[in-house]
């Protein structure tokens, strides 16, 4: 680490700011080519069957147009023909072959590619697609589908320690089911993506993706080419949240199109090809069995979730992990089936088991505390878990006390009085709910490139992403501190394929893994500039690594008796720059810890007594992400975990028609994501204490740990001010009456 | 397929009555029409028939030109003139994303025919800043921290001095409500409304 910490943790402005404050950030859709072309995607009009027939006529005669293209004329990527095997080993079955056959899979699934010199051209030739189809009938209904419920194929989708029939020894028990919608990712920016082929066996995508090495394995494979020689370019991705970590229909059709025509290619989707085509949170059922003594110790939990997926491929987001490691518990068992169903398959979503299946375990724990007269948050804390009650380890750190200590200070929540239906605000009814969060903190393997130039400049590259959250800034920042140059020279690069190679932004793992690759990468760089100093000044052949100190960008001594500035040192010996590249992983030392990152989410709610109208108030959300890298960066993406967290508990929906198993809400005006009016003041409290354990930098991992339990605390607190129990997300008015 | 066009979509009125001679020719000759309509020549005709003329001006720059009628002033920006600053979040009008001035109000140039700002004034987020320096809206945005991935970025900060210059951003209530047409789905509105609120107490002119 660097000897003058002082960049890190610092709110810091975001480097790329001025770039999207002026409209210069060029996302996926924006970069302009030569002689590029329009695609526009046709969508399906049956959820299930084949298709009869295409007429393309009509179509290829308009004006503009360069070619119409089907599954009939397509050219095949050779790499779909592999067999069943995906090319995504995240998945288990076949991904879905954009143009590759006359099967209709799901609803709204591309049957057509219109392509033309102009966008308004490439509309218009697409409404003119007209297809026949052989319908069957589709099965999108979850619920009535549950027969068909299969075991994942992943690894343990069923857990158990200590005795299943601890239950029958209990004080009391507790049993229920709760259920959690279809979301949307629906970040601001459309799925896009712009084909360059360059001769027939290398290629170019701008593409919007959390993973420029992910795409570029994933089209490589797809097309069967040297990894070096597909290259993906994503420098600014518009929201993601876990729906562009994959290669999905934009990518494919602009690819395959710009084959056919021989020249660059555009395709951007529709809103509505947003909602089912490039993945979303699987809808839930979960039952929830507690068995607790009198003091409220659990002596039992059984956590079962079904969620669903696709006919051709399984999806899995475990949500009953959580429950395996939240609470001090000898007796679990946890149990995670799949429902199949004629629907496209979903993808990671912010915290992607986390979110539903906290909404289970947290408002089960509510329940179980009114039924035990025990504050709820006193009912957490007896249940605290010391060390990892299933594998037993200790933790690398873990702060949760402090979340709910400093949480329930900052809130008020000794004023909460325990009767439901007991507080009133003129016409409004208020409650007061909290809920737990935990996410797994991981470090990945990734690397990354330091090159310190002449001028004294830094430019650390590392081909991870920024979807938002703030990567080059805090980037940056670390690389500041370990090397002592100011954070002004330095420059961080990603968002590119040819860049050294490093796991992509999800699972919130960038700063935990990227940021200890650029660390690690800066230590080294600045490990060959004393190597240099010392072969300059015989002096300080024998001094020691830890006498030598940066700042401002120089070397010291720390005695002070030699201090060059970087700049100097490479004149002086007349190098251009030094360069170092680092892969980096986690120490052997952290496999003996276990590592959570948690939160402790207290939320006001109110709702009307004669509208049923419902509002968050105001949320605390106290979190233990371990160091914290920037204040202000990480403040904001705190606040979008609780925007998420309160458009899950209380406004967004997706709905399928399931007689016809077409999606019915499928824009902006129908499925509502919170606006501005909806967010209430949001506080963040940090506990900001380093984890040494799994980082270098101390960092846990912070993307997603905020919406895990936002949704259960807003529906405690609706029960609390209402005496009425929601069990199925989102809480609407109506399902209060 | 055809790549070569006979027909650009910006030729102008004046050449395609040049080449009317073609249509005359098509009116006298079965043959030639029946030749004609396979060639998809009266489709291409017909293109160049429908274009109309717009003259606007951009953040300061008149641009006249002979446009497609269905172009939206949001493709115009970011396709035919490549001001891409200005983002397509949904194109159906529900988020704001697309947010322009027009003479100086805000509007939704996804729901805007191009052709229909014919002597209008256009203000982009590109036209925002006085040369290097920010607009203190766009500085504010900074400062607070109004944004993560930047995508709505530009329509919030085009709202947001609308909402200023409207005399809707009295109180942090009135500023919620009125920005509430600007989707953020990275959920950076506190932060939005800081930056509005003190630009707003700042009294800058906006
Ligand atoms: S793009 Fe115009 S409102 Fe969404
Ligand atoms: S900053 Fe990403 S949508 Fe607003």
């Amino acid at each position: 680490m660097g000897d003058d910490i002082k960049m890190a943790g610092q709110p810091l402005s975001r480097v790329d700011g001025k770039l999207k404050v002026t409209g210069a950030a060029k996302y996926a859709a924006e970069y302009i080519i030569p002689n590029l072309a329009y695609g526009v995607l046709a969508s399906g009009a049956i959820a299930r069957g084949r298709i009869k027939s295409i007429d393309t006529a009509a179509a290829e005669k308009a004006p503009g147009v360069i070619a119409i293209i089907t599954h009939l004329n397509a050219p095949k990527p050779p790499g779909y023909f592999g067999g069943k095997e995906s090319s995504d080993p995240r998945t288990e079955g076949g991904e879905y072959r954009v143009f590759y056959n006359d099967v209709i899979l799901y609803s709204g699934q591309p049957v057509a590619l219109a392509i033309a010199d102009t966008f308004e051209r490439a509309r218009y030739a697409a409404s003119l697609v007209k297809v026949q189809y052989v319908k069957e009938p589709p099965q999108t209904d979850m619920l009535s589908n549950m027969d068909k419920a299969v075991v994942p194929k992943e690894s343990d989708p069923d857990y158990n320690r200590g005795d299943k029939n601890a239950f029958d020894n209990a004080a009391f028990t507790f049993e229920q089911e709760y259920q959690t919608q279809l979301q949307v990712h629906n970040p601001m920016e459309p799925h896009a993506a712009i084909a360059v082929w360059e001769g027939a066996d290398a290629i170019t995508v701008y593409n919007k993706t959390q993973s420029s090495p992910i795409a570029q394995e994933d089209i490589a494979k797809a097309w069967k080419l040297q990894k070096e020689n597909v290259h993906i370019v994503s420098k600014f991705v518009g929201g993601a949240f876990g729906g562009a970590s994959r290669v999905w229909p934009e990518e494919m059709a602009a690819t395959i199109g710009a084959k056919k025509i021989g020249r660059p290619l555009k395709v951007v989707f529709n809103r509505d090809q947003l909602f089912n085509m490039v993945g979303y949170r699987p809808q839930s059922l979960q039952k929830i069995k507690l068995g607790a003594d009198k003091d409220g110790k659990l002596i039992g939990i059984h956590h079962e979730a079904y969620g669903n997926t696709s006919t051709y491929e399984q999806f899995t987001a475990n949500m009953t992990s959580l429950t395996q490691a939240l609470y001090a518990c000898d007796n679990v068992s946890t149990l995670y089936r799949l429902v199949p169903l004629d629907v496209s398959t979903p993808c990671w979503t912010r915290a992607p088991g986390e979110a539903p299946g906290s909404f289970a375990l947290e408002s089960a724990l509510d329940e179980l505390s009114y039924t035990l007269k025990i504050d709820p948050l006193e009912l957490r804390k007896r249940n605290y878990a010391a060390q990892n009650p299933d594998t037993k380890q200790p933790w690398s750190t873990k702060f949760l006390n402090e979340c709910y200590e400093r949480g329930a200070a900052q809130f008020g929540w000794e004023k909460r009085n325990p009767q439901p239906r007991s507080t009133t605000n003129g016409n409004w009814l208020i409650g007061y709910g909290m809920a737990t969060g935990i996410y797994g903190a991981w470090r990945a393997p990734s690397s990354a490139r330091a090159v310190l130039n002449s001028d004294g400049t830094l430019v650390v590259q590392s081909a991870t992403a920024d979807v938002g959250v703030g990567t080059a800034t805090i980037m940056s920042q670390i690389a500041a501190d370990a090397t002592g140059i100011p954070v002004e020279k330095i420059k961080f690069e990603l968002g590119d394929s040819r860049l050294p190679p490093a796991i992509g932004q999800f699972g919130s793992l960038t700063t935990t893994s990227v940021g200890s690759a650029v660390n690690d990468a800066c230590v080294a760089l600045r490990q060959k500039a004393i190597e240099y100093l010392k072969k300059s000044q015989s002096s300080l052949q024998n001094t020691p690594v830890e006498n030598f100190a940066f700042g401002d960008g120089k070397i010291k001594t720390k005695d002070d008796a030699v201090s060059i500035s970087y700049a100097d040192l490479l004149q002086q010996q007349h190098l251009p720059s030094i360069e170092v590249t680092v892969d980096s992983k986690g120490s052997e030392e952290a496999d003996k810890y276990s590592s959570y990152s948690y939160n402790a989410t207290f939320v006001e709610v109110g709702v009307h007594a004669l509208t049923n109208q419902l509002k968050v108030n105001r949320v605390v959300s106290a979190i233990d992400a371990g160091k914290i890298m920037n204040k202000k960066t990480a403040r904001s993406q705190v606040y979008g975990s609780v925007t998420w967290g309160i458009g899950m508990a209380l406004t967004e929906e997706s709905v399928i028609d399931d007689r016809y198993g077409r999606w019915m809400v499928k824009d902006l005006a129908d499925y509502h994501v919170p606006v501005n009016a909806d967010i209430p003041a949001i506080e963040v409290l940090f506990i900001d204490k380093s984890d040494d354990i799994l980082t270098p930098i101390g960092a846990k991992g912070l993307g997603e740990i905020g919406i895990v339990g936002v949704a259960a605390a807003i529906a405690n607190a609706v029960y609390h001010a209402t005496g009425k129990r929601v069990r199925d997300l989102p809480i609407t008015p109506d399902k209060l009456v | 397929m055809n790549e070569q066009e006979p027909f650009c979509p910006n030729e102008s009125r004046r050449s395609f009555l040049k080449k009317s001679t073609v249509i005359t020719a098509v009116a006298l000759t079965p043959a030639a029409a029946i030749n004609a309509a396979n060639n998809h020549w009266d489709e291409h005709i017909a293109a160049a028939i429908e274009n109309v003329s717009l003259s606007v001006e951009i953040n300061g720059t008149r641009h006249t030109m002979d446009i497609d009628p269905r172009t939206s002033l949001l493709d115009l920006l970011r396709e035919n003139l490549h001001l891409t600053g200005t983002k397509k979040g949904c194109d159906y009008g529900q988020c704001g994303a697309c947010t322009v001035h027009v003479n100086g109000e805000r509007v939704l140039s996804c729901l805007t025919l191009a052709a229909t700002t014919d002597g209008s004034k256009v203000t982009t987020i590109e036209g925002l800043a006085n040369g290097d320096e920010l607009h203190p809206m766009q500085a504010a945005f900074i400062k607070h921290d109004g944004f993560q991935c930047g995508y709505c970025t530009p329509g919030q900060i085009m709202s947001a001095v609308a909402c200023i210059r409207e005399g809707h951003a009295s109180s942090r209530d009135q500023i919620r409500e009125y920005m509430s047409g600007n989707i953020c789905r990275c959920g950076a509105y506190p932060n939005i409304v800081d930056a509005i609120e003190e630009v707003q107490k700042g009294g800058q002119k906006v």
